[in-house]
């Protein structure tokens, strides 16, 4: 996707395989027997992706998560959906470029999608602040979606965020109260919400476009109360214990989905959605189709009663030293998980 | 999530008995410890509004005896194994043993110059005040029964650290099931006051403490989304004096009204008279 290639450093064998694959791929017509080297080579390849990718490390996930050329909301919205109407601007203020909203078509259904921008150059990062939100991109977010409950659209929002931006315009124009607002918002709008968190998922910043019906993040993403950055600089008092704040946070997409706090988790290509972005698109695509399917016709009713119940099971605690039976109210800490997400739809 | 400096009392001077006297955090004058309880633990000399307990809250604010504590049985556990430089599980003992509370917020129901309501505190003493799966669910029961039985919900929120980070993403969760419950209590015609007390950060003022239907704060409380560190750290500008006091949000027109902690039980009451609730 950009000039550069991004290499992480736990990579660094799949780079080597490749360069020495792609050498003897030159040299093949020259070399009669370098046929089946070469097909080992490639086995070897997928064997040490599949390797190196399923046995990451939390922050060897944030890292991906991360990743420069991870697609993002534009990318998704170009290989994913049909068409992109984009509505700009909350009627307040400005129209914050951290997030991206308007109508798509995704095949036979209208949907409206909210999704974080995080820019591809340096002249669009600094436009939209590597994807960090201020009020008034959040402010944006819940008028579009309110536009879109109108007329029973179904909302998609594309969480990527490192988190709502720090700054003193932010807490200015009610950076706290634009985050309360949306979820106060969409925990009754009443019209289907899918979010999928597509890279990172940082803490309130996310979780500001992230209250729906649906709850699903792609394989190799994060969600987190907190940058394991920030973290570490909190309770180990230097952010150089990053590494091990991610680990304590609990916060890939598999320890994810064992608590309770995502519904689906979505396969990533072979060594990260980076890597295929086409593919991934098409997965995104038919998950979201999938959801659709079983939420556009749900009577209203019926949908924001299973919204409000999703998260009401939310949370792990002791209700007077023993375990009573309630969801999400057990002793042990294996068991100590809210009900399945099959139980919960 | 928001780290900040706690306003413990600070050690008194050499030879002065323990506690008999405080050094308010405000103006540094040493105060007479009574003089300041007899005024609500607010400074006679600066006006500071210290640090006050969540019982003491309780006192300050409920009709003598009326108060009604419910969910105390609701205790923390240590969901994601967390450890930092102390494990979670012991940190928890230690607060509890410190603090004589189960968890940072306490719940229930009570009187307000004989108006009955729904009451809720977070104590800042407790790991910040912050919010985990118990401070959400106890003030996710607490609107919840405010819905049932119709009656006015007061929250007073101290809470410096946001989001708990010790349990991970429950935490954070607990910001969207405490909305979405008042989201619920607001559908049914509730009328809820929020109020803000030092320090109210992050998490907790991303979510219910913002929203309230009218929002009280007390002075110089302060109050924001990001910690001022962090604020600093990324934008590397010193920081505006006054930025994310009360005054500041007052001016910049996020809280309905300052309220000095004296007149807090007369301005509630006041407050649910008008609404006629």
């Amino acid at each position: 996707m950009a000039g550069i290639i991004h290499r992480l450093a736990f990579e660094r064998p799949i780079f080597e395989l490749e360069a020495r694959l792609e050498k003897l791929e030159s040299s093949a017509d020259s070399v009669v027997d370098a046929h089946d080297e070469i097909r080992r080579l490639r086995v070897e390849l997928s064997r040490l992706k599949r390797k190196i990718y399923s046995e990451l490390k939390p922050w060897e996930t944030v890292q991906v998560a991360r990743h420069p050329d991870r697609p993002m909301t534009t990318d998704y919205l170009e290989l994913a959906f049909e068409e992109f109407v984009e509505l700009h601007g909350d009627k307040a203020f400005s129209d914050d470029r951290a997030i991206r909203t308007g109508f798509a078509k995704l095949d036979q259904y209208k949907v409206m999608v909210i999704g974080h921008q995080k820019g591809k150059t340096l002249k669009e990062r600094n436009a939209c602040y590597f994807g960090c939100a201020h009020p008034e991109g959040y402010r944006k977010a819940l008028s579009k979606m309110k536009l879109a409950a109108k007329y029973r659209i179904p909302v998609i929002c594309l969480i990527d965020t490192p988190g709502a931006y720090p700054g003193i315009g932010a807490e200015e124009r009610g950076q706290a109260q634009m985050i309360a607002n949306n979820l106060f918002e969409m925990s009754r709008l009443p019209t289907p919400i899918i979010c999928v968190v597509i890279g990172e998922g940082g803490s309130g910043g996310a979780l500001g476009i992230g209250v729906g019906d649906r709850v699903a993040i792609l394989e190799h993403a994060y969600y987190s109360v907190i940058s394991p950055e920030g973290c570490a600089g909190i309770l180990w008092k230097s952010g150089a214990y990053a590494e091990k704040a991610a680990e304590a946070l609990k916060l890939t997409s598999k320890d994810l989905y064992r608590l309770g706090v995502v519904d689906d988790v979505i396969e990533e290509p072979l060594g990260g959605a980076h890597r295929d972005p086409h593919l991934m698109a098409s997965r995104l695509k038919m998950y979201l189709l999938q959801q659709l399917r079983q939420l556009v016709d749900r009577p209203t009713d019926a949908l924001l009663e299973a919204r409000y119940q999703k998260f009401r099971a939310m949370g792990v605690f002791l209700e007077g030293g023993v375990p009573d039976g309630q969801p999400g109210e057990t002793t042990t800490n294996d068991a100590a998980v809210t009900p399945s997400s099959d139980a919960r739809r | 999530m928001v780290s900040h400096k706690s306003h413990a009392p600070t050690k008194p001077k050499r030879g002065v008995p323990e506690g008999l006297w405080k050094r308010c955090p405000g103006c540094q004058a040493t105060i007479f410890r009574k003089e300041a309880e007899k005024r609500l633990g607010v400074c006679p000399e600066c006006d500071y509004h210290w640090y006050v307990s969540a019982r003491q809250r309780v006192e300050q604010l409920l009709d003598e005896g009326t108060f009604e504590e419910w969910d105390a049985q609701l205790e923390p556990t240590d969901p994601l194994g967390f450890a930092d430089r102390k494990p979670y599980h012991e940190r928890l003992k230690s607060e509890q043993s410190r603090t004589g509370l189960r968890e940072a917020a306490v719940t229930g129901t009570g009187m307000i110059r004989a108006r009955r309501v729904a009451f809720g505190v977070t104590d800042s003493a407790f790991i910040m005040g912050s919010m985990g799966s118990v401070v959400g669910e106890k003030l996710t029961r607490l609107i919840e029964r405010a819905t049932e039985q119709n009656l006015p919900l007061i929250i007073i929120s101290g809470s410096g650290g946001g989001a708990r980070m010790h349990e991970g993403i429950l935490s954070l969760m607990q910001m969207a099931k405490v909305s979405a419950a008042l989201a619920r209590y607001d559908k049914a015609g509730g009328l809820f006051i929020s109020v803000l007390t030092n320090p109210t950060m992050g998490g907790v003022a991303a979510s219910f403490a913002s929203l309230g239907d009218v929002v009280f704060a007390e002075p110089k409380a302060l109050i924001g989304f990001a910690g001022p560190r962090t604020i600093k750290a990324t934008i590397r500008i010193e920081l505006p004096k006054g930025f994310q006091t009360s005054e500041f949000l007052l001016e910049h027109g996020f809280i309905d009204r300052i309220v000095r902690r004296s007149d807090l039980k007369s301005e509630i009451a006041r407050t649910i008279d008008y609404c006629g609730k």
